[in-house]
């Protein structure tokens, strides 16, 4: 394997493991392509733990005459610490997974080589497709269609092959709305209310630019999703004066005089660098272990990481709001509309569709709005909170979404089909996995790379009878009611499951909930 | 005037509004509304009425209450507001005892129930649990009739070795003569937690008695060479106290103690803190970062904090290092109270139960004389000694009941309806500043006690994630220090604004899951009794029908029982009609309500619509 090269010391022994709820260990350390292998034989039992080098986020070396400490921060924020005998075996393993840690070729990721006795590479990939999306929602069929537009990805690079639109337009007038949206993401149907027929489409920004071009087409296709109703909302993710702004390098909005029968509304999401400073910021005052209340809540606030899971929030309610009560569609984007766009999406469908709120639904709901849909998912996940790299593409977009998810399920605990720690799996391993689902960019780059012929897909899995029961909630009742959440600040809360996860005191608590899960499984079972 | 028609009741975070009748009984302020559901307040909860200037749908009446609840009325007629008002400010500042619901509150008992009631906690009995008298610790009858110290119980308890001249000569010396007695008694290590107020020491001044005193406590624990004794104090507030010939205990005079300082603020730095906290999460367009900035400002959290880590602090002192410790502050029941109580819930499994957390608040606070009467404004007195101390200490107990969820047998509505009736003065244990007073208005005659009503029904107040193998684990509770561990009480401070709360709550369904299965063993249980009587085939498709049902009114969240059952079991308070509006509102009949447009979206109250 050519990974050997990068290692020069593969074995240590005598070295000590200090990680969280546990005492310090003794034992032998191995680095192998993709994991540091920690073992240790205390008497006859022997105890091995396992990291995947994909998960560690930054790395600290401290090396002094005869050993070394290497502090490991991972991308799921735990902590580890290894105290290393001799001083060139620290510095060769640390050297070892700072470069392995980072792999950059997507076909040298360990979703490529994890191949357990369990799965077969045969086994489905995936859980549905556009086609069969399409195919279950009679009720829309006549009037949208599936086109295969961009079947060879050659429209939109970042869309799937299918994608639903209007019937009356034709796939030679979105070739055509496509070179006047950007990234070709051009207005597709994302979900549709079965109550009143309204739906939700979502896009990129489109491409007016300074002297405010038109595109006939473009709004020849947003006429044909309000035919009939009269109007529509626009539901812009940036400020106004953030889409005035991106005028002057290309972008824009949809004008008045252009579209006269859609009314904009403009909510400004952050993204991109601020949301990934707001991580940094919170995870370093959920670390910071001074005993000041003041403190610790100036440090929160200066995160701002609850302000934007309040807009986001708000912004999917308004949304919700549009289609349920006013009854009228609506088009959602900000510029790439990769990102805050996709947030406020499915937070909205989560809102109002009870079939999102299953365990299968909710992973259909990722799958279709976020894998299919083109969030740049090794961009924005190559680094979490801890990595000193220069930050480029990183933003934790997905982390948001799975905390507002959090904060519904916290508002509506019986509603909800899945339990926290699906969302805590899933935050986990959008960063790092064995699995293949979240890696690339977009659908085209997975197939290009053969993901789903050469990967396991964690979707499936977590479907699984024995897993499926680990990540349900024993308290789901559905219900086909929408479910509005609170947005009072009172209301929203730190996802401790997340962010405090390794202080001490989060035994206590996964303890009492692993009980009550226990006690409501017991009651339901005997009745 | 007895009822104004056409009242309209504005909801205080969102834009709606319902329109009913507004009632006045001598006891209670009632809105019902046309579809006859009813908002009861009683009058001993309301703080303050405010009558705001006319506007043009009418006049508008802001009432707010001492359990958190505000509501906003909007009367037509601004003479009638101007009525209601002024009966209102009337009936709202009672003059004397006898005024108090609880004389006058009959819940259809009979007189031997009654009596009972008052029988239920014995804390010569807990005492004894403790192990006291003990070969180092006695009863003492100094206090017999009050004359040593009229805001401390009749009895007391003192080491062996204090004798009478002891005793009388340090309550001398000590503020209100509040001399040290014992509060709890940590058998494990033979140590003892004492409380007192400040001495009177000045500049210079000492006693010997109290000197002895403190000795006397030090030889009753042969563990520790010395006594802790923690001013709970910030020291600058210790020190001006000299001045006025109080102070601290100088640790030159007394050889045997380790003297120290904990910090928590007085009670009118506690007061303003919590109006602070009030102004900034009752305002209505809140942003997050405004209200973290509030939550920062307002020093709630951090005054809360402080007076966990003192309890923590005295904790250690005892369990650890098998010292005791004497605590006091300046009269020895306000932080003293909050202090000695918090310690003996983080040291003894026994006060996280039900029964035992009563047994606690009856010993450290309503014994010990923390005076409820002035700090809960229960008759019209002075607006500077009006403190939310025990509302705090309750508060306390809800962030350990946070940071360990299965060591406590009740959940945190049993801590709001202990608060809930600490204010509505409808019944005896909390009326008066102390024992002495309690016992000339005859309460145990004339009234009836909370313990009695709420052990009654003590099923609704239990945490179903209770683990009573948990104390034998986890004997003693270490608490985290950490600030994120601090939390804010939304359903304390929230309690009536239903928009905010949860629309479906795991505790109540888990109870409620929890108890039809009991119904349902019993159901077994008697079906099994009789199918062995008649050994008939069919038994088992009873069984299968007979649990059906009891599913699926859980599956609904609608209660299956009694609405006595019901009534209590919700934050927000104690009426019955509320809460199943409430539920109504979460069945859904909102989206058949006309909506505004969406410029004026209400989008951001939690509810669920069909």
């Amino acid at each position: 394997m050519e990974f050997s090269e990068h290692i020069k010391t593969a074995n240590v022994e005598d070295v000590v493991l200090r990680r969280p709820f546990h005492p310090p260990m003794q034992g032998t350390l191995c680095v192998t392509g993709h994991h540091l292998l920690f073992s240790n034989r205390d008497g006859d039992s022997s105890r091995l733990v396992l990291l995947l080098l994909r998960n560690i986020d930054a790395i600290e070396k401290r090396p002094s005459v005869s050993s070394g400490t290497i502090t490991l921060k991972c991308k799921d924020l735990c902590v580890l610490q290894l105290d290393i005998p001799g001083m060139e075996e620290c510095l060769n393993i640390a050297r070892s997974i700072e470069y392995l840690s980072s792999l950059d070729i997507v076909s040298d990721m360990y979703p490529f080589f994890y191949r357990p006795l369990k799965l077969s590479l045969q086994d489905q990939w995936g859980l549905s497709s556009p086609e069969q999306n399409y195919a279950q929602m009679e009720e829309l069929q006549d009037r949208w269609r599936l086109s295969h537009v961009n079947k060879d990805y050659s429209v939109c690079p970042s869309y799937p092959p299918a994608v639903i639109v209007p019937h009356s337009i034709d796939d030679e007038t979105l070739v055509k709305v496509a070179k006047f949206r950007q990234g070709g993401r051009f207005p597709v149907l994302c979900y549709y209310h079965r109550k009143n027929g309204m739906v939700i489409m979502r896009s990129s920004q489109p491409l007016t630019g300074a002297n405010r071009k038109r595109c006939r087409e473009d709004e020849l296709l947003l006429q044909a999703v309000i035919d009939g109703s009269g109007l529509g909302y626009i539901i812009d993710t940036r400020s106004n004066q953030q889409a005035q702004q991106a005028r002057m390098t290309g972008g824009g909005f949809e004008s008045k005089s252009s579209y006269s029968c859609w009314k904009r509304l403009h909510r400004q999401l952050e993204r991109g660098k601020v949301l990934q400073e707001s991580l940094i910021k919170l995870v370093e005052a959920c670390g910071d272990h001074s005993h000041s209340v003041d403190r610790w809540l100036s440090k929160l606030e200066n995160s701002k990481w609850l302000s934007h899971v309040h807009t986001a929030l708000a912004t999917a309610g308004l949304l919700a709001e549009c289609v349920e009560r006013d009854g009228h569609s609506v088009l959602v984007h900000g510029s790439e509309g990769t990102d805050a766009t996709l947030l406020v999406s499915s937070l909205a469908q989560l809102i109002l569709d009870p079939n999102t709120r299953t365990l299968d639904g909710f992973l259909g709901l990722l799958e279709r709005e976020w894998l299919l849909a083109g969030h740049p998912f090794q961009h924005r996940c190559a680094h979490s909170a801890y990595s000193h790299a220069r930050l480029r593409l990183e933003a934790p977009v997905f982390v948001l979404l799975l905390d507002c998810v959090w904060q519904l399920a916290r508002q509506f605990p019986l509603a909800m089909g899945f339990s926290e720690p699906l969302l805590l799996r899933l935050a986990r391993e959008v960063y790092a996995s064995d699995y293949g689902t979240f890696l690339c960019n977009s659908d085209q780059e997975r197939c290009a790379a053969g993901v789903k012929e050469r990967t396991h897909c964690l979707f499936q899995f977590l479907l699984k009878p024995s897993e499926r029961e680990h990540y349900s909630n024993p308290l789901y009742e559905p219900t086909e009611l929408a479910i509005w959440p609170s947005i009072q600040p009172q209301s929203l809360q730190l996802w401790r499951g997340l962010f405090l996860r390794w202080t001490q005191h989060a035994v206590h608590l996964e303890k009492a909930q692993e009980e009550l899960r226990n006690l409501v499984i017991e009651c339901r079972g005997a009745s | 005037m007895d009822h104004v028609e056409q009242v309209r009741l504005l909801e205080r975070f969102s834009n709606k509004s319902t329109s009913g009748t507004l009632h006045l009984t001598a006891t209670h302020l009632i809105f019902v509304e046309s579809n006859n559901t009813a908002t009861t307040i009683l009058h001993h909860h309301i703080a303050s009425v405010e009558k705001l200037s006319l506007t043009t749908s009418g006049c508008p009446l802001v009432i707010q209450c001492r359990n958190f609840r505000v509501v906003h009325f909007v009367v037509q007629r601004e003479r009638d507001c101007h009525d209601i008002y002024s009966s209102l400010l009337r009936l709202l500042r009672p003059v004397s005892y006898d005024e108090l619901y609880a004389f006058s509150y009959n819940p259809k008992q009979n007189e031997q129930q009654r009596e009972e009631g008052w029988q239920l906690i014995d804390l010569g009995a807990e005492f004894e649990r403790m192990g006291v008298p003990c070969d180092r610790w006695q009863l003492t009858d100094v206090n017999r009739d009050y004359k040593i110290c009229e805001t401390y119980p009749r009895d007391l308890y003192v080491p062996i070795t204090a004798s009478k001249p002891i005793i009388v000569g340090s309550s001398k010396f000590r503020s209100k003569g509040r001399f040290p007695v014992l509060t709890y008694f940590y058998q494990e290590k033979k140590a003892a937690v004492c409380r007192c107020s400040q001495p009177l020491s000045g500049f210079s001044a000492r006693c010997l008695e109290d000197e002895s005193m403190l000795q006397a406590i030090s030889k009753a624990n042969h563990n520790s060479r010395f006594v802790y004794v923690m001013d709970t104090r910030p020291k600058l507030n210790a020190m001006a106290n000299r001045a006025a010939g109080k102070g601290y205990e100088n640790e030159d005079n007394y050889s045997n103690i380790r003297f120290q300082f904990v910090g928590i603020e007085n009670i009118h730095v506690m007061r303003t803190s919590l109006q602070k906290l009030l102004e900034v999460v009752g305002s209505r367009f809140l942003s997050v970062n405004d209200y973290l900035l509030g939550l920062e400002s307002c020093g709630w959290l951090r005054h809360v904090k402080a007076v966990v880590d003192a309890a923590i602090f005295l904790t250690k002192a005892v369990t650890v290092e098998g010292a005791s410790v004497l605590v006091h502050c300046s009269d020895g029941w306000d932080r003293t109270a909050q202090v000695c109580s918090l310690g003996a819930l983080l040291m003894d499994p026994y006060y996280r139960t039900i029964k035992g957390f009563m047994v606690l608040i009856e010993k450290d606070w309503i014994s010990f004389g923390h005076k409820f009467a002035d700090r809960c404004d229960q008759l019209d007195g002075d607006p500077k000694e009006v403190s939310p101390v025990f509302t705090q200490f309750l508060e306390c107990v809800w962030q350990l009941t946070e940071q360990f969820p299965q060591a406590f047998e009740f959940s945190e509505w049993l801590l709001l309806q202990i608060h809930e009736h600490v204010h509505s003065c409808q019944y005896g244990n909390f009326l008066a500043n102390n024992q002495r007073r309690r016992e000339e208005l005859q309460l145990g005659d004339r009234t009836h006690s909370l313990w009695a009503f709420l052990l009654r029904e003590q099923q609704n107040y239990l945490n179903p994630a209770y683990c009573p193998t948990y104390a034998d684990t986890h004997p003693v509770l270490e608490p985290s220090t950490l600030p994120c561990h601090f939390k804010f009480w939304r359903n304390m401070y929230h309690q009536f604004d239903r928009s905010m709360h949860p629309r479906q709550s795991v505790l109540k369904n888990v109870l409620t899951l929890k108890e039809s299965n009991c119904q349902l063993e019993d159901t077994i249980k008697d079906l099994e009794t009789v199918s062995t009587c008649i050994k008939s085939n069919f038994i088992c498709h009873i069984q299968m029908v007979s649990r059906y049902p009891v599913l699926t009114t859980s599956a609904c969240l609608a209660f299956p029982t009694d609405p006595v059952l019901t009534t209590s079991r919700t934050v927000e308070g104690s009426s019955g009609t509320e809460r199943k509006e409430s539920y109504s509102d979460l069945q859904g009949t909102y989206g058949a309500k006309a909506e505004p447009a969406v410029v004026s979206l209400e989008f951001g109250v939690a509810r669920m619509t069909c």
